[in-house]
């Protein structure tokens, strides 16, 4: 049988490495499975250049090595692995890789990432890769001297545009909205307006790309008039948005209608001890920062579930005599008057343990145990619930309850 | 992987009888760099199907728009000296291996 890990994360863009180093500064065993080079997305975005304490002139990929080198440093295992099946419903989680590797942990931390959108219009596919492309770095090279056309308006879309300046001859933004509006960052707007290379097509969309075998032209439609232009160009690079890579978690952990992995505050997925972090994440915001907060969050909410999971297994399920779990709230009297009572009867037997559960605080074994009301006492024996007491909770009840089990 | 530039290219694989698959991609295409140990694995798994090679665009841009290539990654088979099938960007070497077996 393989090692248990503490962590295992799928996936080492930001929110995985910032979860390896939370992890394992905390020094639970943790692992990051990616499969490329670790940086996600990041390390394909050139101009990075507001990531907290590191100002202009950072670059993704640099930034996502020093990550890297960061989460390596506190003993986080970063593994070449593609995870290709994950049963995440058990105790202990399984994942197998495309080399057929298992690996198993307690716990997972989702953090695949999302890739670009594509827009479907004619010609996209069929010149991808010869003129039509989703990544500046990847490709910006070849446009040394030449026109390239840029679809979008976001922060992505203006940041890669500047990019792709220094490279091609004229940049050509398509930009869906009215003249002078833009979704991007008001920083990136005003540079974009000042370079003299970066050209504007206002109230437009791209209708098709046309070129026989390589890209030579676009249409692009006005919106308002309807209209359509034909335009010379030698590359189109698309930068509508994001999809989240959750192809492999379809029925495995809640999703949205967009396919976003649905989490709460603590990046709690639908599973127990299934987490999800960065852009994969239903979420306001996807950014580096975000998806390293993301991944902190994770790593600590997770540490806190193992103690929380060793606790209760060592205290209740593998507890050598009966154990009555009281779930109580320092809020609710009558839980309070019972914890007292309970307290009492525990003292006067040998074989009887009493553990305490403040709901709040243990809000997932309460769940687990489908506590909607307090007081309620539990008793246990040899890993398994016997009976339980709900709400309203007498001495002689309890006492024929003990002296059944016990 | 056989090493291509634009000194040997027109040897290896236009001139080269049987069929060659070319890598094209360069330090900077992140992608290129996630699929390059797939592909390294694939090969060595069909070792004598296909002579494999890869190109390093960087210094070599406007052999790649030659064969009109204009994107990263991207993988072309040649026949005989003549482009047979091409895979660019999204590639899953699963597809390249079909493919690979097709021809071979």
């Amino acid at each position: 049988m393989s090692e248990v890990y503490d962590i295992i994360v799928v996936g080492g863009g930001p929110a995985g490495l910032a979860a390896g180093i939370y992890g394992s500064r905390s020094r639970l065993k943790t692992a990051i499975l990616t499969k490329g080079k670790p940086g996600g997305q990041a390390a394909t975005t050139q101009e990075l250049e507001n990531y907290p304490g590191f100002s202009r002139g950072t670059t993704g990929p640099a930034l996502m090595e020093s990550m890297a080198q960061h989460a390596s440093s506190f003993g986080t295992e970063i593994l070449r692995e593609e995870a290709v099946e994950l049963d995440l419903g058990g105790e202990i989680k399984l994942i197998r890789t495309r080399s057929k590797k298992e690996y198993r942990s307690r716990t997972v931390i989702l953090a695949p990432g999302a890739e670009p959108r594509s827009l479907n219009i004619k010609g996209e596919h069929s010149l991808k890769g010869k003129g039509v492309s989703f990544c500046a770095t990847c490709d910006a090279d070849f446009f040394e001297d030449l026109d390239v056309v840029v679809v979008g308006n976001g922060d992505a879309a203006i940041e890669e545009a500047m990019y792709l300046t220094k490279f091609a001859e004229t940049v050509t933004i398509i930009v869906i909205h009215d003249e002078g509006v833009l979704d991007c960052n008001k920083a990136s707007a005003e540079r974009a307006f000042d370079n003299p290379k970066i050209k504007w097509v206002w109230n437009s969309v791209l209708d098709e790309i046309k070129g026989d075998g390589l890209v030579e032209s676009v249409m692009v439609k006005n919106i308002k008039t309807g209209e359509l232009a034909e335009m010379a160009t030698n590359g189109v690079f698309f930068f509508v948005g994001s999809v989240p890579k959750t192809d492999l978690l379809k029925g495995k952990v809640e999703l949205d209608e967009q396919g976003y992995i649905v989490t709460n505050d603590l990046m709690e997925t639908s599973v127990a001890g299934v987490y999800a972090a960065g852009d994969v994440r239903a979420k306001y915001l996807r950014q580096v920062i975000t998806a390293a907060s993301d991944g902190a969050i994770a790593a600590v909410a997770i540490e806190k579930y193992l103690v929380e999971e060793d606790s209760f297994r060592e205290r209740v399920l593998e507890a050598p005599s009966l154990v009555m779990v009281a779930f109580w709230s320092p809020q609710n009297g009558a839980s309070i008057e019972v914890i007292s009572m309970l307290e009492q009867l525990a003292s006067q037997y040998k074989d009887l343990r009493l553990v305490k559960m403040d709901t709040y605080r243990n809000q997932r074994v309460a769940g687990r145990y489908g506590i909607k009301e307090i007081p309620n006492v539990l008793f246990f024996k040899n890993g398994a619930e016997m009976a339980r007491i709900t709400g309203q909770c007498s001495r002689a009840d309890v006492v024929d309850l003990i002296n059944l089990f016990i | 992987m056989v090493e291509l530039s634009k000194e040997n290219f027109e040897q290896e694989v236009l001139k080269a009888d049987g069929l060659v698959m070319v890598d094209f991609w360069s330090q900077k295409c992140e992608p290129c760099k996630e699929l390059s140990p797939i592909l390294d694995e694939m090969a060595e798994r069909n070792a004598g199907k296909a002579k494999f090679c890869s190109l390093d665009i960087t210094n070599n841009k406007r052999l790649a728009i030659s064969q009109k290539v204009l994107g990263l990654p991207t993988i072309i088979f040649y026949q005989n000296g003549e482009m047979v099938a091409a895979f660019s960007k999204d590639i899953s070497v699963e597809d390249v291996e079909v493919k690979l077996n097709e021809l071979a």
